[in-house]
């Protein structure tokens, strides 16, 4: 398969960046998109170019680390994959694919297709835990948890971190992000307890970091790699009250 | 002599008696010590919330762009505990003696004892901070047989319990980041130890967006920065992950143990091309369902699966392992699985010639407890298999094939974890611990969280306690001068006299070097000839080795170019290991020492040791640590 590619290029954040034009030829269907950007960097390093910078770790689509927004689509097309999981077979031979990288205000670009997501960090730092003293805890089965409520939170605590809701928000907001958090403890019982001030620390660090609100555009929930629900969202509102 | 410091006395009562032993440093005095982590992951993350919640002052690093993305995070079996939940006979006892006969007697008794009795506090600490193990209908945490075990012992988080725990360690972690005791460094690599007259005392580290270089100095050192099965190019690690803290750490005088005790996992999607930049893994749990088969007959193997008539499939697991049949330990599938791939009966795309897949059938659970329950139980793994292959496995039986997975070996580490270097500590599948020369299913994160919860807090107060520490700054001689040869290692790969090849094309050729002589079987002749190959690889590379772009700037080629020169070195030690141990024993299969029947034959009398790799420039030399085994009797390792 050939392809026709345009790049966004960028040096820093302080430079402009632009789009840049590869061709890439005799790719095989089962080529993952980011090991045909692996052969278009081999062979960039052989004509003494810089390579293009991308995000990438586990390619099992676990890590959260890819991102690229491919013909204006987080993650690609595909429904419930990460870029590291999407395979050119996707793709129609001869097509062009405009790459890009997540672009949000908190998501400063880094570097070509790289950003710098340490906001969701700090998100996770104002308050995505339980309080509980590292080192000390109750015998397991101590705590009993309804098996549905407990599904439920795993489905919550299965995001990945990866930011494509924020990207495709059109007010960059990462509450599908937060709220996946605080539903996951909040529908435990060892983490139900601090739930409001958790949900409320979260939101307010979110803001500062400057990601927008939700106005219920729902485009998050499916562009989710993990299918992460917009219910969610529902339960924190409601815990917030 | 190698001094693993163990207590002496019943194997019930040594760790106890040991943290009895172990001196405290008071909650007042905590705050004066800095203790710098390496690596994020499961173990560092968990080590990083304990001290941290102990009052210490820690500065942790990570290349990824986030703690949360440790390749621990991909973790999908689960879990092991002997909390005997289901009443089936388990006790620390059984999975000490599980984990010692996983490991073909090359593990260190107490180590091993006291892995097994910290499992069920991981277990409690896990709830606690709210990691959503599978429940059954009553409430209580639920438990399944995983990998060559006969008690279900395992915990699990759907086919995700590696994310879940990390998450859980990452959150106490951010907890302690919030609390302004851990100060977190992401996109940070750490390039070299530093070295304070007989003392580990600190790092070298290049910023990966800036590329600027600093010193971090600290009171002690860890490294939690995992395994290096990414050696032989295709495994099924993260790209990232790398050997190159460690093999620093080595070359400043850490003994390096068991190198080429590496495991290669037998359930990994098989390669479909040359552009392939990792194999992914399938859940070993499959295993305790899927049945594995392949053609009786050459002619076959191009068939379509349903094509093949029920008689004409050799489940061959069931019939040279009848006892444990497809839930046989990992090196003896693999090895399985290989010998009839090399017999020409593998199935798939034929590269290089060979067909490298085997099948992995699904039809006979689905029809015995159907479709809902088999999705409910394997769901996420069979999506994620037709997501790979573009094939649907309630329909077409799996394709599977052994990949590196795992690096049993590592720094050596004595009983508190302490490498051969005072004040630099490993934890985690950087260290060689507990897993002997196999690792058993489940058990990689309860040895990476035990070590970060709660050997290492504990060992490194004693370390504090017990030593005095000079102020230093960054203007030491010392300090100076690991920065300068740095700066000058850098200068050599950005300028090599012909520069012509990628890092990756030298990764490629190590690769495959280390596959064909160091992998599923050794022999000597292909060692041999593997270390003179590797040997011309490393000099190729120094000449040739092409990065473009600049150092002081994000550079991926730059930072691949590093880790690619360590793997390089680490793969002459690796081969040197494997030569040296005339012997077989858990996933060290040395041709010369197979039974006809294909059964590693162990050598007790002349290889009950772990072997210490101490170097001394560009040479290796071979220190022992003998194994007693006081409490189990080494037995043949018998799984028919």
């Amino acid at each position: 398969m050939n392809f026709t590619l345009h790049i966004w290029r960028q040096k820093s954040l302080d430079c402009a960046g632009d789009f840049v034009t590869y061709q890439v030829d005799n790719i095989d269907a089962d080529t993952s998109f980011l090991e045909m950007l692996d052969y278009l960097n081999e062979q960039l390093i052989t004509q003494g170019e810089d390579a293009i910078v991308f995000d990438y770790d586990c390619r099992e689509g676990i890590c959260g680390a890819c991102s690229l927004v491919i013909n204006g689509y987080p993650h690609g097309e595909k429904s419930a994959t990460t870029t590291c999981q999407l395979y050119m077979r996707e793709y129609k031979d001869q097509r062009e694919l405009w790459v890009e990288p997540w672009r949000a205000n908190s998501f400063p670009v880094i570097k070509d297709l790289t950003v710098d997501r340490s906001a969701f960090d700090s998100i996770i730092q104002s308050g995505g835990y339980i309080s509980l003293h590292t080192g000390s805890a109750p015998e397991a089965n101590n705590i009993l948890i309804e098996k549905h409520a407990s599904d439920e939170a795993f489905n919550a605590a299965a995001c990945i971190g990866c930011g494509a809701c924020v990207v495709v928000c059109p007010n960059a907001s990462a509450t599908l992000f937060v709220a996946a958090k605080v539903s996951h403890l909040a529908l435990l019982p060892q983490g139900d307890i601090e739930s409001k001030d958790r949900a409320k620390r979260m939101i307010g660090k979110m803001e500062d970091e400057g990601f927008g609100s939700c106005s219920n555009h729902r485009h998050c929930e499916r562009v989710c790699p993990k299918g992460v629900s917009l219910q969610n969202i529902t339960r924190m509102n409601k815990i917030l009250g | 002599m190698l001094e693993s410091f163990e207590p002496i006395g019943p194997l019930e009562n040594k760790w106890k008696k040991h943290l009895f032993d172990l001196a405290l440093v008071a909650p007042q005095n905590r705050d004066k010590h800095k203790v710098i982590v390496v690596g994020t992951g499961l173990a560092g993350a968990s080590l990083c919330a304990t001290l941290g919640e102990a009052g210490y002052k820690v500065s942790s690093f990570c290349f990824q762009d986030s703690p949360r993305r440790a390749h621990s995070i991909a973790a999908q079996g689960g879990i092991n505990a002997t909390k005997n939940y289901q009443n089936d006979g388990d006790s620390v006892w059984r999975l000490f003696y599980d984990t010692i006969k996983g490991g073909d007697f090359r593990a260190r008794e107490s180590s091993v004892y006291r892995l097994a009795e910290l499992s069920n506090n991981i277990i409690d600490q896990a709830v606690a901070q709210g990691v959503p193990f599978a429940r059954e209908y009553s409430g209580y945490l639920a438990n399944r047989s995983f990998g060559g075990t006969q008690v279900s012992r395992t915990f699990y988080a759907r086919g995700q319990t590696g994310q879940q725990l990390l998450l859980g360690a990452y959150s106490a972690m951010s907890r302690q980041v919030d609390a302004g005791k851990v100060t977190h460094h992401s996109r940070a690599e750490m390039l070299d130890l530093i070295m304070v007259g007989d003392k580990a005392r600190g790092i070298v580290v290049r910023d990966l967006v800036s590329g600027k270089l600093s010193t971090h100095l600290a009171d002690c050192v860890v490294l939690c920065t995992g395994g290096y099965s990414n050696a032989y190019y295709l495994s099924t690690n993260a790209k990232g992950c790398n050997t190159s803290a460690i093999w620093r750490a080595y070359k400043q005088g850490a003994y390096f143990a068991n190198p080429s005790f590496t495991q290669i996992h037998p359930t990994c999607i098989p390669p479909t091309g040359e552009n392939q930049s990792k194999l992914t893994l399938m859940s070993e749990s499959l295993r305790n369902d899927g049945r594995i088969w392949a053609p009786k007959h050459i002619k076959d193997c191009e068939k379509n699966p349903k094509d093949i008539k029920e008689e004409d499939r050799d489940y061959f697991l069931e019939r040279m392992y009848p006892a444990f049949a497809n839930l046989v330990p990992r090196d003896v599938a693999s090895r399985a699985v290989k010998h009839i791939c090399d017999e020409g009966r593998g199935v798939g795309v034929k590269i290089h010639g060979k067909r490298l897949g085997i099948y992995l059938d699904f039809n006979k659970v689905i029809n015995d407890i159907g479709l809902s329950k088999v999705e409910e139980k394997y769901g996420n793994l069979f999506e994620m298999y037709e997501r790979i292959t573009n094939e649907d496995p309630y329909a077409v039986p799996m394709k599977i094939y052994p990949a590196p997975h795992y690096s049993m070996g590592g720094l050596w580490v004595d009983y508190n974890l302490m490498t051969t270097l005072d004040g630099l500590f490993a934890g985690g599948e950087a260290n060689f611990s507990d897993h002997g020369a196999n690792r058993l299913g489940a058990s990689a994160l309860m040895q990476g969280l035990a070590d970060g919860y709660f050997i290492l807090p504990q060992t490194i107060a004693n370390y504090l306690a017990r030593n005095s520490f000079d102020e230093i700054n960054e203007d030491h001689v010392e300090v100076k001068q690991a920065l300068d040869s740095v700066k000058h290692r850098i200068n050599q790969l950005m300028h090599a006299p012909q520069a012509q090849f990628s890092p990756e094309y030298f990764h490629q050729r190590l690769g495959k070097v280390l596959w064909e002589a160091c992998g599923m079987s050794r022999e000597r002749a292909q060692l041999e000839q593997a270390i003179v190959d590797i040997s011309v690889l490393k000099e190729e590379f120094w000449q040739k080795i092409k990065v473009t772009g600049v150092d002081q700037d994000l550079n991926q080629t730059l930072e691949r170019a590093g880790r690619v020169a360590d793997f390089i070195e680490l793969g002459i030690l690796m081969c040197k290991d494997a030569l040296n141990r005339e012997e077989s024993c858990g996933a060290h299969a040395r041709v010369e020492h197979l039974s006809e029947a294909g059964g590693a034959r162990r050598n007790d009398e002349d290889f009950s040791y772990a072997a210490a790799w101490e170097y001394l420039k560009e040479e290796f030399k071979l220190h022992k640590e003998h194994l007693n085994f006081e409490f189990i009797k080494p037995t043949v390792r018998n799984y028919k």
